[in-house]
């Protein structure tokens, strides 16, 4: 099966192109605490095991922003809009100093969420859903992206017992509840919501992470299969 | 708010003006004067800058440093900072009733970015959140203008400043005029677009300030002869000698009556 060509999610970069990219780019999606990094770290062995080279990125990690992102978060003081904008900034330095030459290389780019996750937060915080998909226009669409789902009641526990209910992945910037649980609890279903709003619109692969690591692997592992099996067959 | 809004005026008791042009174009220069004058006539105001805002200070220092910014970043990084600054130095002395004072707006962002390569729609897109001024002016000089100027006094030109990272030339004073002209051409553009009022940067210093101030008496007539309050009420008003508190509000009248 011949590669689908590359496209952009919006807009685009007016001045990068993207006509070649050997390489291919999956995204793992989903809230705080769901376990995407484990995943990430046993899918990115296993792509390698098969002979591909990986780059891994990930949300605010970028050398630009990152230290600023951090700063800004631990202010508590930014509006949303602001934080967005921050976001954007961070995943464009990512996207043209890192995402596209890895594809451009031919390398297999691992992301940990996407710019799904800036419009699940802002549809939450009430920011206006066609300005920050606008925004994010300049992104180029993965070539798979995996929902990890998972229901509230298996989260919590997950969330309670990694980084707790802290500060920003409680929505305690919403006022929600009196409580940081009662918070929490009512951000993270307000941000599964809009999660599951988006597999149709964006054609997410979901895969349910309710479950152990491992069955939660194979469901991933199978769906990458087939995007290794096309980058074996064109590099034959 | 639906996109690409410019149109509506924003809903606050206080006025935003703002100054755009190229650099060497004069607008900081003729911003202060009208800040003083306004300041002398009694009337509340607040200034605010340009990429000023803490936030992303040394993010765009360490990008610039490292010559690592690219067109698309550049431009976020130029919007982060406005939206600080508009939660925080611009809708709040609006809603106070002030006079905002923004040297350089959205408009810098929709000349330089679109100069530096990124698309029309999308940054006009990113700042529509951004109210309305209440006045817009555009400081018109040259491209050649613009070059003697800066070059005047200034013994090297910056990287970014010149756009030496997106012009096809490595001297950054060939590049630093192409740069200039392209941003000019954008702003040419939308002085119709957005109703930019026009001021010629090449003549003196005090017929420009003139201009401006005529403009403004015109334009803000309602809000400048309300803006000055009665003088009793506050403690920090009384403390106020009493001689230029009566001087101030007959100027204000008279500059209206002038016209």
């Amino acid at each position: 099966m011949p590669q689908r060509p590359p496209r952009w999610l919006g807009q685009g970069l007016s001045y990068a192109a993207i006509e070649h990219l050997p390489g291919r780019m999956i995204v793992l999606e989903g809230t705080d605490g769901v376990g995407r990094s484990t995943q990430i770290e046993m899918l990115s062995a296993w792509i390698e095991s098969q002979g591909f080279g990986v780059v891994s990125t990930g949300w605010t990690r970028s050398a630009l922003m990152g230290p600023t992102i951090d700063r800004a978060k631990s202010g508590h003081t930014l509006d949303a809009r602001t934080f967005s904008l921050l976001y954007a900034a961070d995943f464009a330095d990512r996207l043209e100093l890192q995402i596209l030459p890895a594809l451009r290389a031919g390398f297999v780019v691992v992301a940990d969420r996407y710019v799904y996750t800036a419009f699940a937060r802002d549809a939450v915080r009430g920011a206006d859903p066609g300005w920050v998909r606008e925004l994010f226009g300049f992104a180029l669409e993965p070539d798979l992206v995996i929902y990890m789902d998972i229901d509230i009641d298996v989260l919590m526990p997950r969330i309670l017992n990694g980084k707790g209910c802290t500060y920003w992945e409680s929505g305690m910037d919403l006022k929600l509840a009196d409580s940081i649980y009662d918070n929490c609890v009512e951000y993270q279903n307000r941000v599964l919501g809009e999660f599951r709003r988006m597999v149709d619109e964006f054609g997410f692969d979901v895969v349910n992470a309710s479950g152990t690591r491992e069955n939660t692997q194979r469901a991933i592992r199978r769906r990458v299969q087939k995007l290794l099996k096309e980058m074996a067959a064109e590099r034959a | 708010m639906p996109l690409h809004d410019y149109v509506t005026p924003h809903p606050y008791p206080g006025k935003l003006i703002i100054v755009e042009g190229i650099d060497g174009s004069g607008k900081s220069t003729q911003l202060d004067l009208l800040r003083k004058y306004l300041e002398s006539e009694g009337h509340p105001v607040h200034f605010t800058e340009w990429n000023s805002s803490a936030l992303v200070k040394d993010t765009t220092k360490k990008g610039k440093k490292q010559k690592s910014l690219t067109p698309t970043t550049f431009s976020i990084l130029h919007c982060c900072d406005f939206a600080e600054r508009l939660a925080y130095s611009i809708i709040p002395p609006l809603k106070g009733g002030m006079i905002v004072l923004a040297d350089r707006y959205m408009y810098t962002a929709f000349a330089r970015d679109v100069a530096r390569g990124v698309s029309r729609e999308w940054v006009r897109g990113m700042y529509s959140f951004a109210p309305k001024p209440d006045i817009a002016y555009y400081f018109q000089i040259t491209p050649e203008v613009s070059v003697e100027r800066i070059l005047t006094g200034r013994p090297q030109l910056k990287y970014y400043e010149a756009g030496l990272d997106v012009m096809d030339t490595d001297d950054p004073v060939e590049s630093f005029g192409l740069f200039q002209g392209a941003i000019v051409n954008e702003y040419d553009a939308m002085v119709d677009e957005f109703g930019l009022t026009v001021i010629d940067g090449t003549r003196p210093i005090y017929t420009q300030q003139q201009e401006m101030r005529a403009i403004m008496a015109e334009k803000l007539d309602d809000y400048l002869t309300r803006s000055v309050p009665p003088r009793r009420g506050s403690t920090a008003r009384r403390r106020t000698p009493a001689k230029a508190s009566t001087a101030k509000r007959p100027t204000a009248a008279s500059t209206k009556a002038a016209k």
